[in-house]
């Protein structure tokens, strides 16, 4: 197994220091020499991954922000794998934010195990290394003779052993070795790494110990709330300040100005109090009135019939344009047509939005529960006129994310908010806050065409993706890669694209892109199979071919890889070999993102009012040679494909008037307990560096559901989220 | 107006408008910060307490509407051995992904076990029906009901 470091400019960087308090570590991928971060002054363990005190407790500091993925737990395991200590004996705390010390640090793209698997192993290992060495110095004999127990260093030969935490402090005389001569231990050695470990949090997770962003509290600390206009951006014309201040609790209430950057600080009025209900009656005493906004006629069906249009004429733009599929479809034996469509999405984590800020001495400090630390860092320095030295950001766990809080306009608000209020801040969004000032996962519409030849191969596809931006610049993860599958597999393959204007602030939702386009392409492959009489897996499977690996470079697709999950996933789920009570039906379909290979099977039953139930789903996920943590892994996958059906059945933003309509849970439901099917899950081996769980097994769910729906009703779902009336007894 | 509150034990008291919901009560004036905020209108059990064993959403509960039931929160339920069972079998199950709504499962599940000391699936769904985990994390709570109950839990 060889594993590319990600980026060739970059240097690995291993800094020792030590004090009373025990060896620290830090090992630094950061372009820039980390030798005055990491200074013996800054032995207090911040800036520094590992720390061993005198008793041997280890240390070990978390780089990237928590926000329910584990990763707090999975990177510390990776350290203390190589560290050779026992998981019990290590305790984990938060780094601090400093890309210069801990590189990029953020939450996003499934990318901590594929971006850290080498570097986080190698800081454990060097620091092993020294720990070896000073014990060989003390023994006197050659380091190649010691080798290490959990929390010991052992001279075999004469039967001695020394304890990590006495030796750690000898450690300030040692050289650390050069991280990339290292050896790593061989994985069938591994005693944490590929256990299935429990979140470090969950002592105190399960007894109610603070821990969110929710739960910071200061002295002194006032509760904020912060009314925005419901159509984006619109401006305060007025409020009844006087009101919201008469309210008992009431501290302070006042206009913020904003800017018109949809993901800064944006126009409202703030209201600040002694505890956040009070600030919510003053909120209610305002009474405002939001100025005229030029993004105020928008609509969801407006959208629509914009889409219809532009579908109708040429195509603004050809991104992919393999053979001739024009003349390919006229030739086909069968074609097949057919228009898909899929809503925004709200992400809505169970925590709302929330930021404590503190504003001292010229100094803003920040408690934000972030995606993105540093870029909260620099936004807040950014609109507050501060340079970003000014600007600390503590992470904090995070009650979800889902690729909402790589946002941080509620971090820029608290901020803003606590500098005016001269007191310390809590920030708290209601929950209508939440779903009416969101980044959504952008809505689109797919009008396909494809053709069969008469033995039922697929010979021409053809794709027209309208959706948003403008300029010829797709909205985020408005966009469909040239390469997306199946193009690279079918010989005559048309990609076309048209975007229409957006006013409406999107982002990255778990999964960006796939979890649309997976829906879109591996349902219509599902249609194409019926037409050609062929079964779902067959069918995926045949399109799949015999080739290891189809496109180059970025764009290369392991077709190994994907043949692998769906057979593995046929298998665990008796496809084609289960007899199903009437309107009870299975599909199946599979997806590459994120570096990970997902196929999934649905079985979901159809109740004579429409209402359809997922009972099992199956999924086969090939993330590479090895699992860090297997607990958290399958809590991901099952946690991914239960989202991905909760949005597929029941979940639409609407856009009416420039504003969003849903506000609430009642609105926008969350799949429930009753509704939740079991989900069984295989990971396989392969000969691949480890890769991310986040987010590739979500965007199989939808599709796999519309294929069972199918099976057990013969309607096609096409719009999403599953309309219940089309599906009636 | 002074409200007088047993709250895991303990007597509290809070000077406050009759109609603050006592989640508020709770976190902002008493800090007890383990009851959670998810949507204010009893949709998701994140607020979810014990008012004298029985399960109560606290955003939508106005502190002039205790009286004088005992509340237990999530920080007092380890108490009970429904409840203890429960944490026990949540740590060892890793049930939680963000954390954020568990202590609203472990106060439902609280609540199902001591008037359901074996509950059945259906049981379960009834009783945690109320409660959202976005994260969806729905196929461990079922397991660590099962598993708190004595009962066999499905892989
Ligand atoms: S916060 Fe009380 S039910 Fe959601
Ligand atoms: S664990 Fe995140 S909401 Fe339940």
């Amino acid at each position: 197994m060889t594993i590319q470091p990600v980026g060739a400019s970059r240097r690995d960087f291993i800094r020792a220091s030590a004090s009373a308090a025990g060896l620290v570590l830090a090992c630094s991928l950061a372009p820039k020499a980390v030798a005055d971060a990491l200074s013996p002054a800054t032995a207090t363990g911040l800036n520094a991954y590992v720390k061993i005190a005198p008793d041997g407790v280890v240390t070990i500091f978390a780089k990237n922000p928590e926000i329910g993925q584990g990763v707090r737990t999975s990177l510390p395991m990776l350290i203390a794998e190589e560290l050779d200590v026992a998981w019990e004996n290590v305790r984990v705390e938060q780094a601090a934010n400093d890309p210069a010390v801990f590189g990029r640090q953020f939450a996003g793209g499934s990318t901590a195990i594929p971006m850290n698997w080498q570097e986080m192993r190698r800081v454990g290992a060097v620091a092993r290394a020294m720990l070896i060495e000073a014990a060989a110095r003390t023994w006197n004999c050659p380091a190649g003779e010691c080798s290490t127990t959990p929390g010991e260093v052992v001279h075999a030969a004469s039967g001695r052993t020394l304890a990590y935490g006495p030796l750690a402090a000898q450690c300030a005389s040692t050289t650390p070795p050069d991280p990339a001569s290292v050896p790593l231990k061989d994985p069938k050695d591994y005693r944490i790494v590929g256990k299935p470990k429990a979140q470090y949090d969950t002592p105190k997770i399960v007894t109610g110990q603070p821990l969110f962003g929710i739960d910071i509290r200061r002295p002194g600390m006032l509760f904020a709330t912060f009314a925005k206009a419901p159509v984006f951006g619109a401006k305060v014309a007025k409020a009844d300040l006087a009101a919201a201040r008469a309210v008992k609790g009431v501290r302070a209430a006042f206009v913020v100005d904003g800017g018109e950057e949809l993901t800064g600080l944006l126009p409202g009025v703030a209201v600040v109090a002694t505890s956040w209900w009070a600030a919510r009656q003053g909120r209610e005493a305002l009474n405002i009135q939001w100025a005229s906004h030029p993004t105020s006629a928008q609509g969801s069906a407006g959208f629509a019939a914009r889409a219809a249009e532009l579908a109708g004429g040429p195509p603004q733009k050809t991104l992919r344009n393999d053979g001739d599929a024009a003349s390919a479809m006229q030739g086909a034996a069968k074609t097949v047509e057919a228009a898909y469509a899929y809503p925004f999405l709200a992400h809505a984590p169970m925590e709302p939005m929330n930021c404590t800020a503190e504003y001292k001495d010229g100094r803003m400090e920040v408690w934000a529960p972030t995606q993105a630390p540093e870029g909260c860092r620099q936004l807040i320095a950014k609109t507050l006129g501060l340079a970003p030295e000014q600007v600390i950001v503590h992470m904090i766990r995070a009650g979800g994310g889902f690729g909402r809080r790589g946002m941080v306009d509620y971090a820029v608000e608290a901020a803003w908010i606590a500098r005016e209020a001269k007191a310390p801040v809590m920030l708290l969004w209601s929950r209508e806050d939440d779903f009416r000032h969101d980044f959504y996962r952008v809505g689109g519409f797919h009008y396909l065409k494809g053709g069969l030849d008469a033995a039922g191969k697929l010979v021409a596809w053809q794709d027209h993706h309208v959706g948003y931006g403008a300029g010829g610049k797709p909205v985020i993860a408005g966009a469909i890669a040239p390469a997306e599958f199946p193009a690279g597999f079918v010989a005559n393959c048309r990609l076309d694209s048209s975007l229409m204007d957006l006013g409406v602030p999107v982002g990255y939702w778990r999964a960006p892109g796939a979890n649309a386009h997976a829906f879109v392409i591996q349902s219509f492959i599902d249609e194409l199979a019926h037409a050609a009489g062929q079964d779902p897996v067959a069918f995926r499977l045949a399109l799949l071919g015999d080739a290891k690996i189809v496109g180059e470079g970025r764009e290369a697709y392991n077709a190994e890889r994907a043949r692998g999950v769906l057979k593995t996933v046929a298998g665990m789920s008796a496809w084609g070999k289960t007899s199903l009570p009437p309107r009870t039906g299975m599909g199946v379909a599979f997806h590459y993102s994120h570096q990970g290979y997902f196929a999934e099977v649905v079985r979901a039953r159809v109740e004579p009012s429409g209402r359809v139930r997922p009972e099992k789903v199956w999924v086969a996920a090939d993330v590479g040679s090895l699992i860090v943590n297997p607990s958290g892994a399958l809590n991901q996958v099952q946690g991914a494909v239960i989202d991905g059906l909760s949005a597929a059945l029941f979940q639409a933003i609407t856009i009416e008037g420039g504003a969003v309509k849903q506000a609430n849970f009642n609105t926008y439901p969350l799949l429930r307990m009753a509704d939740a099917p079991q989900v069984e899950v295989k990971f396989l081996s392969t000969d691949y560096p480890p890769t991310g769980l986040g987010e590739p097994a979500l965007p199989p769910a939808a599709p796999a559901l519309g294929g069972a729906i199918f099976a057990a009703t013969g309607v096609r779902i096409r719009q999403l989220p599953v309309d219940p009336g089309l599906l009636r007894a | 107006m002074a409200f007088k509150l047993s709250v895991n034990g303990k007597a509290l008291s809070a000077d406050v408008d009759p109609k603050m919901p006592l989640l508020w009560v709770l976190r902002d004036e008493l800090g007890v910060l383990g009851p959670k905020f998810g949507c204010g209108i009893a949709q998701c059990g994140a607020c979810t307490v014990h008012l004298d064993g029985h399960p109560a959403r606290a955003c939508v509960t106005p502190v002039s509407a205790v009286g004088a039931a005992k509340i237990t929160t999530i920080e007092g339920i380890g108490a009970s051995p429904a409840g203890k069972a429960l944490q026990a079998a949540w740590a060892e199950l890793d049930v939680a992904q963000c954390g954020y709504c568990q202590a609203g499962q472990i106060m439902s599940a609280a609540a199902l076990l001591q008037k359901t000391p074996k509950p059945t699936d259906a049981d379960i769904e009834a009783a945690m029906n109320g409660n959202l985990c976005r994260c969806a994390t729905y196929n461990r709570i079922r397991a660590a009901i099962k598993r708190a109950s004595g009962q066999p839990v499905e892989a």
